[in-house]
């Protein structure tokens, strides 16, 4: 595991009006490795995909506890973890298959996939009844200094 | 999140505004559903121009939208698509089964 940085930790409840606060807490750990616009806009999508994950699968039927920590690693890492003790996924490879979802009209399944696609390494552990865990890496391009 | 209605000659154009997640998809679904069956469009255009953010809700909410012009005979464009989204919409696969201008 490569030497930690900087990290926080934010607990939160699994209410829809947190996916926002998760995405803007993510930009606000995010500004310390300066990342670009572009990188930006992945690393707000692919927390707010994981925390919808969790509201939406993890606690289908009541309100629980999510965890989202953040941290810096050596070599302008970032990782972002986003963990419940909700239902759990008997499945992980179905349930990052495009298109697969439990959740009816109102989602596409693609969440997984966007994950994917927008951060280097998307590692997915989960324990039916216990909860899940997401950790999602990506490195930040470091850019030369204006000097401004 | 908001949206304004515009119609004519039976194109409905639907301008949004703000951020496209989970929390606002539901509401916005509805709305989408409410004003297609007002309007009866042959077109339904989506400008995105003041989406200042948009997740995998968005494509369900496009898909719901792509199904209900298609049962009316009609299409669905989207417009003024920023890049963020644009992004979501092209790893999703999207932007090959709906004109994205």
């Amino acid at each position: 595991m490569r030497r930690t940085e900087n990290y926080v930790k934010i607990e939160f409840l699994s209410r829809s009006s947190n996916e926002g606060f998760a995405r803007v807490a993510a930009s606000g750990f995010a500004a310390q490795l300066d990342p670009t616009l572009d990188e930006l806009g992945d690393i707000r999508t692919s927390v707010s995909e994981a925390v919808t994950n969790a509201i939406v699968h993890a606690y289908p039927d009541q309100l629980g506890r999510i965890l989202l920590k953040m941290r810096v690693a050596e070599g302008n890492i970032l990782e972002l973890t986003v963990r419940d003790w909700g239902r759990g996924i008997e499945n992980v490879e179905q349930a990052r298959q495009p298109l697969y979802t439990t959740g009816g009209a109102e989602r596409s399944g693609m969440g997984f996939t966007i994950m994917e696609s927008f951060m280097d390494r998307v590692h997915v552990k989960s324990v039916p009844g216990k909860g899940t865990t997401v950790v999602m890496r990506k490195r930040i391009a470091t850019r030369a200094k204006t000097g401004r | 999140m908001e949206v304004s209605t515009a119609c004519r000659e039976r194109t409905l154009t639907l301008t949004l505004h703000g951020e496209l997640d989970h929390h606002g998809a539901k509401g916005l679904m509805d709305k989408v559903d409410r004003e297609i069956e007002a309007a009866l469009p042959l077109q339904l255009v989506m400008d995105m121009k003041n989406v200042s953010f948009m997740d995998s809700s968005g494509i369900a909410v496009v898909m719901r939208g792509r199904q209900r012009m298609r049962e009316l005979g009609g299409t669905l464009a989207l417009v003024h698509v920023p890049t963020q989204p644009k992004k979501v919409f092209d790893a999703s696969g999207i932007s090959r089964i709906v004109t994205i201008e």
